[in-house]
């Protein structure tokens, strides 16, 4: 338990410590430094201060030794036997970060005939592969798998865990952290090792993308995240790299589940945004929905999904996977084509991160452009028909 | 409706308005002052669904958030919304909670409610952005969860089925009561309150509690219960608009097409 104080004897009122405070916390009242409730005790204010008057009190706390902690952990999601490919981002990354620390990365799945998935991670530089098998683990359920991932957890105590920001990863790890009473940062799109410590600094967005925090974990361990996919870079096989398959036994109680799963079904197909390499979105612009067409035309020769705007999905012009913004899916395909859409920021947020983006608008005003690598301003009847013309002649497509 | 009626909290967060928050250049800190305040639009999908329970079920809905003083106007919304009872859980000792410390402080307020059926929670939070508060509060209760619910299909006396979305696959899925539900968007469409529910809502009394009320372990509260620290805060690099292609639609998409070819990505 930490605690901040002002010795007020001391305190000149100089204002330092409230430039330098980065959550604004601290501010002068009746000439002495006063510090509110959002004070986070990262302690800048101290440092900062030419008399020596703030102080920082620790109190007793339960200390884990965090030296027997040793290691990055990764998540291994499968769907149908196959990791996902989040899984070889976070290895690539995994890697990485286990080569700061000087220590090994090791990658669990659960599933059920996952030998030959675990056997083919270790040629990517994982050192061991914890496998769970059984039937009852198939397919993901929230019961098992926190139980079997708490308990690995607490045997091999990585230092590092890192879980995939999946549907799946969200579900799960905030119930492992609960449980592990450790601290779990959601969604990061930057992780590294710090040079003090060796802590794993956490960079994500927060406030839809506007405003980026950088996180760590001191004093609890493992230092948990779930990791945004498509950021990282996928990790590559690295010639004779010798890791090993360990089969963990286990007993049958952990396979105990509340839930049930009575039908699991993929969605209608060709929706998965998340997964695309090329997005076609629409938005208000296409006037009514038939719009859709054309752009589900363009997304075809392409090979891409479609994609939308907030908008059109709320006047029900398409269905909500298709929804790509803060309130839908954040994507980050190579190519993303926004067509009538003028780029709210509630938009942007879920499609800024796409390697390149086209707009095609009729207002050359449209926020949409600011964040464009190529944008046409004309009326977007117009212009997709002739993209759509000279794809299909590239490809060779009738 | 069922024999003796559902028990349902939802839990609800008050947020900045805007997600456009800027951070002072000189200070580095993210600006609040004259930020409006509202409920998380997200949250009022789980309000919205609560009151449809009780609707359908009978019983009754508490709305129970956790923040500062003034986040009792996010509860006098829900309670306009058809909310039945609100309970705030407020104290100094609670602030700069991370979802942890926060997962364990609404525990402690549902523990003090005593009975519930089912918990409603938003699937995550226009400022934090984590979606972790839910799935780590039914770990804290004991409780199983079910995240991403865009459909409650039936409630019995002991089991609630639902559907629930997970990336590009939906699940069918029965769960035991007590059970915690985080809904999407897709679930309903939230009520306007009506102005008899918004003159209720003006009168009503709040529930307040604070740390010693919750009586629980008080390490656990706010910044000293939470593991997690924020180091830095900026805003990220903008992205920069780059050329605009100009002309008739004939030439306009042969030098799309010409530019997507150079950049390899057809």
């Amino acid at each position: 338990m930490r605690e901040i104080r002002i010795i007020e004897i001391k305190c000149t009122g100089c204002g330092l410590c409230v430039q330098a405070c980065p959550f604004g916390s601290v501010s002068i009242v009746d000439g002495l430094a006063k510090i509110s409730e959002s004070c986070q005790l990262c302690g800048a204010c101290v440092s900062s201060c030419p008399s020596g008057c703030v102080e920082i009190a620790e109190e007793e706390k339960e200390i884990v030794d965090l030296s027997k902690y040793k290691g990055v952990l990764v998540f291994g999601e499968q769907r149908n036997g196959r990791v996902s490919p989040v899984v070889h981002e976070l290895i690539g990354k995994g890697r990485e970060l286990a080569n700061d620390l000087g220590d090994e990365l090791s990658c669990i799945i659960i599933g059920d005939h996952v030998r030959e998935q675990a056997e083919d991670l270790t040629c990517y530089g994982v050192d061991k592969v914890y496998i769970y098998e059984d039937p009852c683990l198939a397919t993901f359920r929230d019961d098992p798998y926190t139980d079997l991932l708490a308990d690995l957890v607490s045997e091999i105590r990585p230092s590092v865990f890192l879980i995939g920001a999946t549907s799946i990863g969200r579900s799960l790890a905030p119930r492992i952290a609960t449980r592990l009473k450790t601290g779990l940062t959601a969604d990061c799109t930057g992780l590294e090792i710090g040079s003090e410590g060796k802590l794993l600094l956490q960079t994500r967005p927060a406030f839809g993308g506007n405003v980026m925090a950088t996180i760590t974990c001191p004093d609890s361990r493992p230092q948990m995240a779930t990791v945004r996919y498509k950021i990282m870079k996928r990790a590559e096989r690295i010639p004779g790299y010798e890791g090993k398959v360990i089969n963990v036994e286990f007993d049958s109680e952990k396979l105990r589940d509340r839930v049930r799963v009575d039908e699991s079904m993929k969605e209608e197909a060709g929706v998965s945004i998340t997964e695309a390499e090329i997005i076609v979105s629409g938005g208000k612009g296409l006037g009514n929905p038939e719009g859709f067409r054309l752009i589900s035309e363009l997304a075809n020769v392409l090979g891409g999904a479609v994609g939308a705007s907030r908008v059109v999905v709320d006047e029900g012009w398409i269905s909500y996977a298709h929804q790509v913004g803060l309130s839908g899916k954040t994507v980050r395909p190579r190519l993303y084509i926004a067509c009538g859409i003028s780029g709210s920021v509630q938009h942007l947020a879920g499609m800024s991160g796409s390697d390149i983006i086209v707009a095609i608008n009729k207002d050359p005003s449209a926020p949409i452009f600011k964040v464009a690598d190529i944008g046409l301003v004309g009326d977007l009847y117009e212009v997709l028909p002739q993209i759509v013309k000279r794809i299909r002649d590239l490809k060779g497509i009738r | 409706m069922l024999s003796k009626g559902l028990n349902i909290i939802v839990c609800i967060k008050q947020v900045p308005a805007t997600t456009e928050i800027m951070i002072d250049p000189k200070t580095r800190t993210l600006i609040r002052e004259g930020v409006e305040a509202t409920v998380n639009p997200f949250d009022m999908y789980a309000i919205e669904e609560s009151v449809r329970l009780k609707e359908r079920y009978g019983g009754e809905v508490t709305a129970v958030s956790m923040g500062p003083p003034q986040a009792e106007a996010s509860l006098r919304e829900a309670l306009a919304m058809g909310c039945d009872k609100a309970v705030l859980l407020t104290d100094k000792a609670f602030a700069g909670a991370d979802t942890l410390a926060t997962a364990y402080t609404l525990a402690c307020g549902m523990r003090k409610i005593g009975t519930y059926d089912i918990v409603v929670c938003g699937s995550k939070t226009t400022d934090g952005d984590t979606g972790q508060v839910g799935p780590g509060l039914a770990e804290e209760l004991g409780i199983s969860h079910v995240s991403y619910v865009r459909k409650i299909t039936a409630v019995g006396e002991a089991l609630i089925n639902v559907e629930r979305t997970l990336d590009d696959y939906y699940e069918r899925v029965e769960a035991p009561l007590p059970c915690l539900i985080t809904v999407t968007k897709e679930i309903n469409e939230p009520r306007l309150p009506s102005l008899k529910g918004k003159l209720m809502a003006k009168r009503a009394q709040i529930t307040v509690w604070n740390a010693e009320g919750l009586g629980s372990d008080p390490k656990r509260f706010g910044l000293n219960g939470s593991p997690t620290r924020v180091i830095k805060v900026f805003h990220p690099s903008p992205r920069r608009g780059g050329e605009i292609i100009t002309g008739s639609p004939e030439i306009q998409a042969d030098m799309l097409v010409e530019k997507l070819k150079e950049l390899g990505v057809l």
